[in-house]
Order: C-alpha cells, then sequence, then structure tokens
C-alpha cells in the first residue's frame, strides 16, 4: 500500500549564459558514503535514532505526510499542539508568504488531549518512531492536568509550548516572562512522567533569561524557536493578508536567528536542547547542531517538500563523513568560536 | 493517495494576457491514483518561491507513455508568473492528486456554473458522457471567454448559457441571475455544481437553497502544505467546525459552509 520512499530524480537544469543557450544538464556531485555513519542521538535522556524530527504544528499528527514517506524513518514526531479543550483556531486567512518564509495565525487548531489520545496516538504508535505531543495551556493547572494524561497515554515526551504569538490568553505571556515560564515548568515537571521539554519564544530581549528560568525549574531539555511575530500588507487594499492582522514567522528566512538564539541558549545552560527554525538542508541542520542542539526539527520546509526530513537526515549523514566523524552527535556544540 | 513527482510540460499556450493553458505528462496519476478535473496540483514553482501554488485541474486523460493533465491558470503573483514562462520539455515538481472534485457518482443530471477562472475545473465534468448536463458561464468580458474552452461546454452540454459582467457575449449580468431563470423553469438537477469567486459561489448557493437543488461548490483559501498537515486553508463550517480547502474540500456542499464567517 504504502509508497517506498525514494528520492525524486535529480534534474537540475541550468542554462548557459543569457538563456537563450541549448539547455546544458549538470549532474549532481559524488555523494560520501555514509554506510558506518551512526546517526542515532539521546534528547533529554530519550534515545532517537536520527537526529531529524518534525517540529509541531506543520506534521498534524502524521497521517497526511505519512502518505509520502515511512513515519518510522523520523527521529522522532512533535504532534501539532494539544490543548486541554479542542479549539476550532482563528478565522481565515491564516497563512501568507514572505520572501523565503511564510507567516501564519492558526491559532491552535487541535482536537483537544482526550481526542488526542483516543485517536491519534494509536495511528502514530505503529510506527516505530518516538512521539513528542506539545501542549499549550491557559493557566499552569491546565499544563499540569495535560502532563498527566499524556504521560499515562505513554507519549515518550512532553514539549511544553509557553510561546505561541497566534493565542490570545496564555501562550506568548509565559514565553516573554521568566517568572511565569518558570511556574509552568515546574508545573509541567511535577506532573509529568516522561521527560518535559520547554518551546521557547525568540520574541523576547534575552532568550537566556528564559532559558535559565526555565531550566532552573527543572526542565529536562528546551526546543527552540518557535515562530517570530510578524505581519504583512495588502498594498491595494490597504489590509493586512492575515485575518488576525500578525502572525508567526517560519521558514529559511529565520534561521540565521535560530542558530543565534540556539548558540546562545546552549553557552546560557546545560540542557539538551533541540534546535529548529528554517531547516531545508543537511548543512542547515549542522549549523544548529554545531550552534549546540542536539537534535533539530524540520517544519515549514516540509510543505515546499515533504521528504525534507530525509533529505536533511542524509544530508546531515553527508556531512558527518565528509568531515571524518563517525556519529553525527559529535556535531553537537562542535562551534569553533573566533 | 498522493503522490510527488517529476512531471514534464507537453503543451503551453497562452490564452490572453494573463491567462495559460498547461499540459504536464503526470505519469500514471490519472489511471493508478485517479486524478481528476476539479482536484488540484501542488507545483514548485521555482526556487525563488517557498511555498507550492494549488492549481486546478481542468481535465485529465489516460495516455501513454504517461497520463496527462491539463491545467489553465491565471498569472496572479511570483509563482504562477514563474510558471507561465515554462516551456515544452520543462520539468515541474508536482504533488498529486490533491482534494476531493466534485461529487458526480449518482450520474443523473448536472448544472454546471463556472465564473471565470472557475470554469476550467468544470471542463471534464462537462465532457464526460456518463451523465448530462447543463452550463451556466460567467465572464468579465467576452475577451475572457476563451472559445476553445466555451465550445467544449456547447459541444457536450444540452446548453450552454453565456452571461458577461459587461453584456459584450451573452446575457448582461451574474451567473446567479441565469441560475434563477432556469430553475423558474424546470429544476430538476440531481445536483448544480460551482466553482468561481466567492461572492458567486455564496450567491449562487442561495438561489439553489431556493429550489431545493443540492448544490456543491469548490471554495479557495490561501494554502501552505496542500495535504491537511498545516491546517493553513481553514474555512468555517455552519456548525462551527473547521474545515480545511486542501482535504476536505475544494468541494463542499454549500449547505454546510457558514456563508457569514
Amino acid at each position: 500500500m504504502r509508497e517506498e520512499y525514494r528520492f525524486l530524480p535529480e534534474v537540475t537544469v541550468g542554462r548557459a549564459g543569457n538563456g537563450c543557450a541549448p539547455e546544458q544538464v549538470f549532474s549532481a556531485p559524488e555523494k560520501p558514503d555514509t554506510s558506518h555513519i551512526d546517526q542515532s542521538v539521546e534528547l533529554a535522556g530519550v534515545p532517537l535514532k536520527n537526529p531529524v524530527v518534525v517540529a509541531s504544528g506543520t506534521f498534524g499528527f502524521g497521517r497526511e505526510y505519512g502518505q509520502f514517506f515511512e513515519l518510522s524513518e523520523l527521529g522522532a514526531i512533535c504532534c501539532k499542539g494539544l490543548t486541554l479543550h479542542p479549539r476550532e483556531g482563528n478565522p481565515s486567512p491564516r497563512i501568507a508568504e514572505t520572501p523565503m518564509g511564510m507567516l501564519n495565525s492558526v491559532g491552535l487548531q487541535n482536537p483537544g488531549v482526550d481526542a488526542f489520545i483516543a485517536d491519534e496516538l494509536p495511528f502514530l504508535r505503529q510506527y516505530d518512531v518516538r512521539v513528542i505531543a506539545n501542549i499549550s495551556g491557559s493557566t499552569p493547572e491546565e499544563y499540569g492536568v495535560m502532563c498527566e494524561k499524556l504521560s499515562a497515554a505513554g507519549v515518550d515526551m512532553i514539549e511544553v509550548n509557553i510561546s505561541c504569538p497566534n493565542v490570545k490568553a496564555g501562550g506568548l505571556a509565559y514565553g516573554t516572562r521568566p517568572e511565569l515560564a518558570a511556574e509552568v515548568a515546574e508545573v509541567a515537571k511535577s506532573h509529568a512522567t516522561v521527560p518535559v521539554m520547554v518551546k521557547l519564544s525568540p520574541n523576547v530581549t534575552d532568550i537566556t533569561e528564559i532559558a535559565k528560568a526555565v531550566a532552573d525549574a527543572g526542565a529536562d531539555a528546551l526546543s527552540l524557536i518557535n515562530t517570530l511575530r510578524g505581519m504583512r500588507i495588502d498594498v491595494n487594499t490597504r489590509r493586512p493578508i492575515l485575518k488576525m492582522n500578525t502572525g508567526g514567522l517560519s521558514g529559511p528566512a529565520v534561521l540565521p536567528v535560530a542558530v543565534r538564539m540556539v548558540w546562545e541558549a546552549a553557552n546560557a545552560v546545560s540542557l539538551p536542547i533541540l534546535g529548529m527554525g528554517g531547516v531545508s538542508t543537511g548543512e542547515d541542520a549542522a549549523q544548529l547542531m554545531l550552534a549546540g542542539a542536539s537534535a533539530v526539527a524540520v517544519g515549514t520546509a516540509l510543505f515546499a517538500d515533504p521528504c525534507t526530513p530525509l533529505k536533511v537526515r542524509d544530508g546531515l549523514a553527508e556531512i558527518a563523513a565528509k568531515q571524518g566523524l563517525n556519529t553525527v552527535r559529535e556535531l553537537t556544540g562542535g562551534l569553533r568560536p573566533w | 493517495m498522493p503522490i510527488q513527482q517529476i512531471c514534464t510540460v507537453v503543451e503551453m499556450t497562452r490564452l490572453d494576457a494573463s491567462t495559460w493553458w498547461m499540459v504536464l505528462e503526470v505519469g500514471k496519476l490519472v489511471f493508478e491514483h485517479g486524478l481528476m478535473g476539479g482536484q488540484f496540483l501542488h507545483i514548485k514553482c521555482g526556487d525563488g518561491q517557498l511555498l507550492r501554488r494549488p492549481i486546478s485541474v481542468a481535465r485529465t486523460q489516460w495516455d501513454e507513455p504517461e497520463d496527462t493533465a491539463a491545467l489553465i491558470f491565471e498569472v496572479r503573483g511570483e509563482g504562477t508568473r514563474w510558471l507561465s514562462q515554462r516551456k515544452v520539455g520543462d520539468k515541474l515538481d508536482v504533488l498529486g492528486p490533491l482534494g476531493n472534485g466534485f461529487d458526480v457518482s449518482q450520474g443523473g443530471r448536472y448544472l454546471l456554473v463556472g465564473g471565470g477562472i472557475g470554469v476550467p475545473p468544470l471542463m471534464e465534468y462537462a465532457e464526460s458522457p456518463k451523465w448530462s448536463k447543463v452550463a451556466v458561464l460567467g465572464f468579465r468580458t467576452k475577451a475572457k471567454a476563451f472559445p476553445n474552452l466555451v465550445s467544449r461546454f456547447q459541444e457536450h452540454c444540452e446548453q450552454t448559457y453565456l452571461c458577461t459582467d459587461d453584456g459584450t457575449l451573452g446575457r448582461r449580468g451574474f451567473v446567479d441571475g441565469q441560475v434563477r431563470k432556469i430553475f423558474e423553469k424546470e429544476s430538476n438537477f440531481t445536483a448544480i455544481l460551482v466553482c468561481g469567486p466567492k461572492p458567486m459561489l455564496k450567491s449562487v448557493a442561495k438561489v439553489a437553497a431556493e429550489f431545493g437543488v443540492p448544490c456543491q461548490v469548490s471554495m479557495e483559501e490561501r494554502m501552505a502544505c496542500g495535504v491537511g498537515a498545516c491546517l493553513g486553508c481553514a474555512i468555517r463550517m455552519k456548525d462551527g467546525t473547521m474545515r480545511h480547502v486542501c482535504k476536505d474540500g475544494p468541494v463542499f456542499h454549500a449547505e454546510e459552509v457558514d456563508w457569514d464567517a
């Protein structure tokens, strides 16, 4: 039934000179042997078969992209953000494309934590892949209740979203104030029996402040970055494209911000980091790992190419092979500072 | 089930300043994956655009060595501009089949109603010999009513009514007025299938509801993933739930849509 995953044939068509010349097809350079590379990593004590995770909110609960490749090829799946009760999300338009990026204002549309446990988790459990549940609450208590339910249901890890820019209550407020972030992390930690990873917002002056507060509160790992708040305006109608006016920016445009913030956070705390933001190639992922990430998440790039996570995984292994490493985890924190 | 594949452009015809007819070789997408008119292909438009562009399929054909799909699209931005610059022989990275298309499983007799660039996705339904049909096609002006497109409807439908906003071709006015005139005479249709801009869908759906004719509408919304993962292209239904144009649509039963959202 399932289409076996394979790369599309390499079709690199370049036109020589002024564009009027006949087409010339350039072949791709030879790829190094990666069969000896150990791709496994560990994130907050959870072993992943490779460092490539898919980012929450870009992968649903795996059903859609599972049509394009085997979910067990992934290191882990961060599920669509859950709330205690179902949410319908924001009105459309929810999407605006931007230079090498996009804004979204989906607003945490989800079926609620109970429906996830009943309908989606069993589907994901058919595959040999780590499942990370992502949760958002409007009070610390809600985070606690969800952590209990999800721990009991047997997810591998919980990613605590304190940084959604698209909801009014909670969301970003928790992610921009260290004392609130710490409170949520503490409550989550005390109600969860699986590792707790806290997802940080880049919409702050100093990411290390929040990272330290969350680390001191007992979090097992950090994930960053969530989307950057942005806006796009249709100059003809003079209206914002998004019905909610502003939204979260993601895609290749945000990669340098992600690399910088992962590097800052890694220098400030000793927690393992799931790095994300604009990853679409192995090289992008390697940058985040060198900056200090133990694993990386692919998000928006999926929309351009559903097989991006596998290309990132293979690209990372190739970089490791070229650099004479035996494992990809040796890249983590391998930055050579000036 | 959708797949990703490289497709070759085999025909590229400019219909007017901003509209193109493009035929792609699509592997076995028609024969094995059931691609049909009214569904869409999600096409990568070069390296300069991050997101793919959803393009409706006008008609499909089983063929050798590969099946083909014909698309009619308008240049609306950078992505579709890039697409319009493709030449025969160029390769495109395509996801499909995506979306549901119209439900014509009951057979019978259909009223096809298209407006502007919403006309092409009805083409396959007009050409099929499996059911009888009447068409109402609306355009801004005569120059936008491409003869090659209109003639396909005229050839295969019992009757094809034309309307233009400025009266340069057929009846002056919008398609909902024509639909009302038809229904006043007879409303013996299995369903009315509508594709076009949202205000048109809404007004035609209203007329259909008045006469008790089941109405299917093809909706549009800004889209990212195209497969149902990102939840970007949401539309609100009457019952308050959100559905997604890419996965649950683009065709919806008109009575389920919250037209006031």
